[in-house]
C-alpha cells in the first residue's frame, strides 16, 4: 500500500487495468470539450466586450440547424463509442471463469468474514494468489454492504436475503485496501480491511500457517447432522425429503410445472423460505430456518450438499 | 443607472409610491397574502433559513474531515451531519429554491398574468412546505437521523437508531408543496398568458418552468408512496424492504430512484432556464437556437424518468437491465450539450456585460460542463463499478447541484434582485462574491473526484492518512466558499435600505417583468399587455425609462 500522496490509483489486477483504459479516454474528451467550451467562453466574452453602455450586439441570429445537428451528432456519437466500450466491459467482468477459486464472503455490521476454499476463515483480511481466477460469492447478515476494492477497480453490493458474486484476477503482490462501500450506519467507516496478493507459495504458507480448521465441506456436513437435516434428506426410499446427492447444478422439477436448476441461491432459499418452490412428488412440510442459521454456516451447507457425489439408482 | 448619465438625462429613478411591498405592512397581510410575488418572498426567506442550516451541517462535514481520523465528531454525529445536510438542502432548499421564489415572482410577471392560476393553493403550498421543514427542524432538534438522504433499506426501515420517521414525514409533506407548486404552475401556464403570447414566444425560463413542473406533479407522488412504506415497514414492521420480513431490499432503490433521478431535473431545468434568461439580456442578443434550447427541456424531463437504474449497476440489478439504463442515460448528454453549445453562441458577437448575473452564468456553463461530463463516467457501467459510491461521485453530483443549481439561483438573485427590490446591489461586492464562490467551489470539489478515483468512499468519518492532502484542499475551499456565501447575504440586506434606485429596467433587457415598476406593484399589469414580439427581441436600444410621480405606475415603456 502506497502511503504517499498519489494522483492516481494502483493497478493490481487485469480489470483495473482496461477499467483505467476507458478511463483515460474520457478523461481525454472531457478534457478536449473543456478545453473547447473554456477557450471559446474566453474569446467571447473579451473579443465581445460591451464598450459602451449603448453598445448593442453584432448581430441578431435566430439560429443554425447545421450547427445544432452538428453538435447534436458530434456528442451522441462519441457517447454511443462510450457506452458500447463500458458496457463490453462490464458484461465481461460479470463472467465468472470456469475453475476459480471459491471464496465465500459475509458482511455484517461493521466488519468483514472471509472463508477460503480450503476452510480458512480470516476478519478484515482477504489473502489471494496472485494470477489466479478468484470468485467471490458475497451474502450480508444485516444491512445492505458493499465489498469495494480500489486497486482491482472492483465494487458489488452485498445485499440481505440474496447472493451477489464478482471476480478477479490480481496481478500485482502487495497489500491494498477493502472498503465498505455502501453506508451501513454508525461504524461504516471502520468496515475496513486489507487485501493481501500473495505469490502462489506464499500464499500456500499462509494457508497452512493459519489454524487448521474443519473445511466448509466439513463444517456442513457436520450441521448436515447436528440440525437434523439428515433425517428427511436421507437416500432412503420413501424419505420425507428429496435426496441431496448429486443435485448441485442439475435440474429439477417442481409442483406446479416449473424445472429449475440447483444452484447456491436456490439452496439458500430452500433452507431460508422452504415453502417457496417444492420438489415435485414431495409436501411441503419442511419447517423455515431462518434466523437459526447463519449466513456463513448456509456457505457451509452449501459446499457439503456440492460435495455429495452422484448416487444413481437409489432414488 | 449609469445609462441615464451617459445619455446627460438628469432626471433620477424613484421608487413608486405604492407597490407590493408598501401596500400593506401587517404580519397578517403577508401571512394571508394571495399575492404571488409575496409568496416568492416568504420561499426566499424560508429557503434562506434552510440553506444556513445546510450549510452549517456542510461546514461541520468539511472540518471533521480535515484529519483523517475522528476527532470533532462521533460516528453516528458525523453520520447525522452528512444525513442531515443532504435531506435540507435537497428537499428543503434546491428543490424548492428557483421554482418556488422566481418561478412564483418572476413566472407571472413573464407571462403578463396577474397572478398564478390558484393563489390560494400557492399560499398553502408554503404552509405545507413550513410544516414539513417543521418536521425536519424537529428531527434535527431531537438528534438527527442517520440513514444517509437515500433513506436506504433495510438500513432505514429496521437497523437504525435515529428520527427516520419524523425525518420521512419531513421531506413526505414537503413533497405535496412540491406537487401543487407544479400544478399551479402547469395552469398558469397553460392558462393565463397573455395574449399574443404563444408557447414559442415564451421566455425560457418559462419552458424551463413547465418542464420542472411536468416532473413534479409525475415524480413527486412516488417518493411519497415509497417513504410510506419505508415508515409502515419500521412502524408496523410489516415486510416489505426487509428480506428478514419477506421484503425486497432493493426494491426501495428502484422505488427511491424513479423519483430521487428525475428530482436532480428539478433542481437544474430551472436553473438553465435562468441561465438562459441572463445570457439573452447580458448579450442583447436573442439566444441562439431557441426553439433547441426549449426542447432541451422538455426532452431532458421527459429522458430523466428512464434513467434511475444507473443508481444500481452494481446494487443487484439485472445486467441487461442496467444495459438499457445506461444507454438512456447517455442519450441525456445530448440535450445537456446543446443547451451548453447553443449559449456559447449567444455570447458570440453579443454585446457582454461583467455584471454579477452575467458572471454567475459564465460560471454555471463551466461548472455544469464538468458536472455533466463527469457525470458520463457514472453512466459507463464498466467505470462505475469503480466509482460508485465513491467522492467521485459526491464531487460530480456537487458540480450539478452547486456548480450548476446554486450558481444558476445565485444568478437568478443578482438579475431579478432590483425588480424584487427596486434598489441595486453594490457592484463591486457582487463580482468580488462572485470570483470568491467559483475559487471555493472548485478548490472545494474538484480534488474530491481524485480522492473519489483514488477509491475513498462517500461518508466515510475516518479514512486512509494519504488521502489527507486532498481532503484539506476541499476543507480549505470550503472555506473561502463559505465566506463567498456570506457576503451577498450582508450586501443584500445592505442594498435594501441604501442600494441605488434601479428603475424599472436597470438592465435594459426585454421581457414582460422589466415593463413593469421596481418593486411591481400589488396588482400586475392593470393594462393587460399584448405581445407582439418574438422573445429577446434585442437589436434596437433599451432604455430604463424614468417614472414621473404622477405617471399611473405598471403601464412603464
Amino acid at each position: 500500500m502506497n502511503q504517499e500522496f498519489q494522483l492516481h490509483p494502483e493497478i493490481a489486477s487485469t480489470f483495473a487495468y482496461e477499467v483505467d483504459l476507458l478511463y483515460f479516454f474520457v478523461v481525454a474528451v472531457s478534457v478536449i470539450f473543456m478545453a473547447l467550451i473554456c477557450i471559446l467562453i474566453y474569446i467571447f466574452a473579451v473579443k465581445y466586450r460591451r464598450r459602451t453602455p449603448d453598445q448593442q450586439a453584432e448581430a441578431q441570429t435566430h439560429g443554425n440547424l447545421l450547427l445544432e445537428i452538428v453538435w447534436s451528432a458530434i456528442p451522441l456519437a462519441l457517447m454511443m463509442i462510450m457506452f458500447v466500450w463500458g458496457t463490453y466491459l462490464f458484461f465481461r467482468v460479470n463472467q465468472i471463469p470456469e475453475g476459480a477459486m471459491e471464496f465465500y464472503v459475509v458482511g455484517k455490521q461493521w466488519m468483514w468474514h472471509v472463508q477460503h476454499p480450503t476452510g480458512q476463515r480470516e476478519i478484515n483480511e482477504l489473502h489471494v494468489p496472485i494470477n489466479t481466477h478468484v470468485k467471490m460469492t458475497m451474502a450480508s447478515e444485516d444491512v445492505i454492504h458493499s465489498f469495494f476494492i480500489p486497486a482491482f477497480r472492483i465494487k458489488n453490493d452485498v445485499i440481505p436475503g440474496r447472493y451477489t458474486a464478482m471476480t478477479f484476477e490480481a496481478t500485482k503482490t502487495g497489500k491494498y485496501h477493502l472498503f465498505c462501500a455502501e453506508y451501513c450506519g454508525t461504524d461504516h467507516s471502520r468496515m475496513i480491511g486489507s487485501v493481501y496478493v500473495m505469490e502462489p507459495e506464499d500464499y500456500q504458507n499462509w494457508l497452512s500457517g493459519g489454524v487448521s480448521d474443519e473445511t466448509p465441506e466439513e463444517a456442513g456436513a457436520r450441521l448436515f447432522s447436528q440440525m437434523n437435516c439428515v433425517t428427511c434428506h436421507s437416500d432412503q426410499a420413501g424419505a420425507r425429503g428429496p435426496s441431496l446427492n448429486g443435485i448441485f447444478g442439475t435440474e429439477e422439477s417442481m409442483v406446479g410445472g416449473d424445472r429449475i436448476v440447483v444452484d447456491e441461491a436456490y439452496i439458500r432459499e430452500s433452507i431460508i423460505n422452504p415453502r417457496a418452490k417444492i420438489v415435485s412428488g414431495y409436501q411441503s412440510i419442511m419447517p423455515t430456518y431462518q434466523g437459526q442459521v447463519t449466513e456463513t454456516n448456509i456457505f457451509n451447507l452449501i459446499s457439503y450438499i456440492k460435495s455429495l457425489p452422484s448416487t444413481e439408482g437409489t432414488q | 443607472m449609469s445609462t441615464i448619465e451617459s445619455n446627460g438625462v438628469v432626471a433620477e429613478h424613484k421608487i413608486p409610491r405604492s407597490h407590493y411591498l408598501n401596500a400593506t405592512y401587517t404580519v397578517k397581510s403577508w401571512l394571508f397574502t394571495m399575492d404571488h410575488k409575496r409568496v416568492g418572498i416568504l420561499y426566499l426567506l424560508s429557503i434562506s433559513f434552510f440553506f444556513l442550516i445546510g450549510g452549517t451541517f456542510a461546514s461541520l462535514i468539511r472540518l471533521e474531515l480535515a484529519t483523517p481520523q475522528a476527532d470533532l465528531l462521533e460516528a453516528d454525529q458525523y453520520n447525522t451531519a452528512f444525513t442531515m445536510h443532504g435531506i435540507v438542502m435537497i428537499f428543503f432548499f434546491l428543490i424548492p429554491s428557483i421554482p418556488a421564489v422566481f418561478g412564483n415572482f418572476i413566472m407571472p410577471l413573464m407571462i403578463g398574468a396577474k397572478d398564478v392560476a390558484f393563489p390560494k393553493l400557492n399560499l398553502a403550498s408554503w404552509y405545507l412546505f413550513i410544516f414539513g421543514g417543521t418536521f425536519g427542524i424537529l428531527t434535527t432538534l431531537l438528534g438527527g437521523v442517520d440513514t444517509g438522504w437515500t433513506f436506504y433499506t433495510p438500513f432505514s426501515s429496521t437497523y437504525s437508531n435515529g428520527n427516520v420517521i419524523l425525518a420521512g414525514m419531513a421531506a413526505f409533506i414537503a413533497g405535496f408543496s412540491s406537487i401543487l407548486t407544479g400544478l399551479n404552475f402547469m395552469v398558469t401556464i397553460h392558462k393565463m398568458r397573455a395574449p399574443g403570447l404563444t408557447w414559442f414566444k415564451m421566455p425560457l425560463f418559462v419552458w424551463g418552468m413547465y418542464s420542472t413542473s411536468l416532473i413534479m406533479v409525475l415524480g413527486t407522488p412516488v417518493i411519497a408512496i415509497t417513504l410510506v412504506l419505508m415508515m409502515v415497514e419500521r412502524g408496523l414492521h410489516i415486510g416489505i424492504f426487509d428480506p428478514s420480513l419477506g421484503g425486497d431490499p432493493v426494491l426501495f432503490q428502484h422505488l427511491f430512484w424513479f423519483y430521487s433521478h428525475p428530482a436532480v431535473y428539478i433542481m437544474i431545468l430551472p436553473g438553465m432556464g435562468v441561465i438562459s434568461e441572463v445570457i439573452g439580456a447580458f448579450c442583447r442578443k436573442r439566444v441562439f437556437g431557441y426553439e433547441f434550447i426549449a426542447m432541451s427541456s422538455v426532452s431532458i424531463a421527459v429522458l430523466g424518468f428512464f434513467v434511475w437504474g444507473h443508481h444500481l449497476f452494481v446494487s443487484g440489478q439485472s445486467i441487461y437491465a442496467g444495459m438499457v439504463f445506461s444507454f438512456i442515460t447517455m442519450l441525456v448528454a445530448v440535450p445537456s450539450a446543446i443547451k451548453i453549445f447553443n449559449w456559447m453562441a449567444t455570447i458570440y458577437q453579443g454585446s457582454v456585460s461583467y455584471d454579477a448575473p452575467m458572471l454567475y452564468a459564465l460560471a454555471f456553463i463551466g461548472l455544469f460542463s464538468v458536472g455533466g461530463l463527469t457525470g458520463v463516467f457514472l453512466a459507463l457501467m464498466g467505470l462505475d463499478i469503480h466509482m460508485h459510491d465513491t467522492y467521485f461521485v459526491v464531487a460530480h453530483f456537487h458540480y450539478v447541484m452547486v456548480g450548476g443549481a446554486v450558481t444558476a439561483f445565485m444568478a437568478a438573485v443578482h438579475f431579478w434582485w432590483p425588480k424584487i427590490t427596486g434598489r441595486m446591489y453594490p457592484e463591486g461586492w457582487s463580482r468580488l462574491a462572485a470570483f470568491m464562490i467559483f475559487a471555493g467551489f472548485n478548490l472545494t470539489f474538484f480534488p474530491q473526484f481524485i480522492v473519489g478515483y483514488l477509491g475513498m468512499p462517500r461518508r466515510y468519518h475516518v479514512y486512509p492518512e494519504e488521502w489527507q492532502l486532498l481532503n484539506v484542499m476541499s476543507s480549505a475551499g470550503a472555506t473561502v466558499l463559505a465566506v463567498g456565501f456570506v457576503i451577498p447575504a450582508i450586501y443584500l440586506l445592505w442594498s435594501m435600505k441604501n442600494g441605488k434606485i434601479a428603475g424599472p429596467n436597470p438592465w435594459r433587457a426585454v421581457g414582460l417583468e422589466w415593463t413593469l415598476s421596481s418593486p411591481p406593484p400589488e396588482h400586475n399589469f392593470p393594462i393587460t399587455p399584448i405581445v407582439e414580439d418574438e422573445p429577446y427581441s434585442y437589436g434596437q436600444i433599451i432604455e430604463n425609462p424614468v417614472i414621473e410621480e404622477d405617471e399611473e405606475v405598471g403601464v412603464v415603456g
